[in-house]
């Protein structure tokens, strides 16, 4: 992409790419995206499908909403955004399945289930729908950016501690293993990709001051 | 805010409709030969796994034709059914027929100078259909090699039964007691199964809806060879 053409990158719009990472981040600060973010993390290979599955669907439907925004009417908003979403999701399903049949295969559900990640509906609702394209891309780019940090973060933990693997390949060593060490099952239930989540949120608000409420 | 008639939303909403009913089908058409050639692929892939040939996508065709030698149908009184390509046999389509008219396929392997007769299996996991292969020895008894795929199990739970590390349980089990009976492979609680026992394995802790599933597939789907093996048996 052209990056000397200067009212494309200008700073606003870089805000928009890289506010999401941090001090708006979709799941650490909005705490939204929460469900699919306990559900895909088991290990950082569908973690990481899933964050780009959902980076393809966001930008495209934000540029798809904001190049609508003047002809939808308010009342039926709501679904429009939906078939939209639907219709990225189930395009990128197809895609998924017959490029990336291995992978499609370990996503299974969650594929279809980015329709219901509120990020997205979020973001077409509160940005794309009063904003231009190329900022509308943006911002979908940069908040399915901040999601997907956190989701690859939380796998590399969960895959770490949990099957001992990173990406599918064995990194703790087998003497480990001998030494008497195992595996921590709980990492690989639901409930340890909340608390995980809890440490990056506790983390992040340590380091950054503007997020820690007041009271 | 502008108001719209509900002339402009209805014929907003249809035209929208048809737009992205019609994005979908042609992606849906174009897209298909792909798809169904990745299935294709996937199951040869799963019946060479299941006697322990690992193939890539790309040579899977390859080694196929290699050491399948012979695919056919059987009926319930174990006869071979003529015209039924074996091959094409949606498992899932054929249980929900009455057993006796059932087609069931047999594929016919050769490795190791001795022929393996693989059958396919089709049951229920907790999230949706669990399937794979059953490879037996010549003696149709012992299992040779196991492979197992699931739709949607519990990734790191239900999930496990596609691993090399549960399905290698299998080898050697046997489907037939000492007496001849058929008994199948039981899928008892995990790290509770029996080491001496031909006829269990363990299960996977936290998964045991699946578990219990296979141990249901098993013995449902294997059941219904038992003329076509005591056929076999009276034969040789």
């Amino acid at each position: 992409m052209s990056a000397e053409k200067e009212p494309l990158f200008s700073s606003k719009n870089i805000k928009l790419l890289t506010e999401p990472l941090n001090d708006s981040n979709p799941i650490t600060v909005q705490v939204l995206g929460i469900c699919s973010a306990l559900a895909v993390t088991v290990k950082v290979k569908p973690a990481f499908v899933m964050a780009l599955s959902v980076m393809v669907v966001m930008a495209v439907s934000n540029v798809a909403i904001s190049l609508l925004r003047k002809t939808v009417p308010p009342r039926i908003r709501i679904i429009v955004q939906l078939v939209v979403i639907a219709a990225m999701v189930i395009l990128v399903d197809q895609v998924l399945k017959a490029f990336l049949y291995d992978i499609s295969k370990q996503l299974s559900v969650f594929v279809g289930l980015i329709i219901t990640n509120c990020i997205i509906m979020g973001r077409l609702e509160a940005f794309a729908l009063s904003n231009k394209p190329w900022q509308s891309f943006l911002d979908g780019i940069g908040n399915a950016a901040g999601y997907g940090i956190i989701l690859i973060i939380v796998a590399f933990f969960r895959e770490l501690l949990g099957s001992g693997t990173v990406w599918g390949f064995q990194v703790i060593p087998k003497g480990v293993y001998d030494f008497g060490y195992e595996n921590n099952g709980l990492m690989i239930l639901p409930p340890m990709a909340l608390i995980v989540v809890g440490a990056i949120i506790w983390i992040q608000r340590a380091k950054n001051k503007k997020l820690v409420e007041s009271n | 805010m502008r108001s719209y008639s509900n002339t402009y939303i209805f014929i907003f909403s249809s035209v929208m409709v048809i737009i992205v009913a019609a994005l979908l089908s042609v992606a849906a058409i174009t897209l298909q030969p792909f798809q169904k050639k990745n299935v294709e692929i996937n199951k040869k892939q799963n019946i060479l796994a299941s006697v322990n040939i690992e193939s890539t996508a790309k040579d899977a065709e390859l080694v196929y034709d290699k050491y399948i030698t012979e695919s056919f149908a059987v009926n319930s009184k174990g006869e071979i059914k003529e015209g039924v390509s074996a091959f094409n046999i949606d498992m899932k389509q054929e249980l929900a027929k009455p057993l006796e008219e059932r087609s069931l396929p047999v594929f016919i392997s050769a490795l190791d100078s001795s022929k393996q007769y693989i059958i396919p299996v089709y049951g229920k996991g907790l999230w949706g259909p669990i399937w794979g292969y059953v490879s037996l020895k010549d003696d149709l008894s012992t299992i040779f090699g196991a492979n197992f795929a699931h739709k949607g199990e519990t990734p790191g739970l239900g999930a496990e039964i596609d691993t090399k590390a549960f399905q290698s349980q299998f080898f050697g089990k046997e489907i037939f007691n000492e007496q001849g009976q058929f008994v199948s492979v039981t899928i008892v609680k995990g790290g509770t199964a029996n080491p001496d026992s031909k006829y269990e394995v363990d299960g996977i802790s936290g998964g045991t809806i699946t578990s219990v599933g296979v141990s249901h597939m098993l013995k449902d789907c294997l059941s219904s060879y038992e003329p076509y093996f005591k056929n076999i048996k009276s034969n040789i």
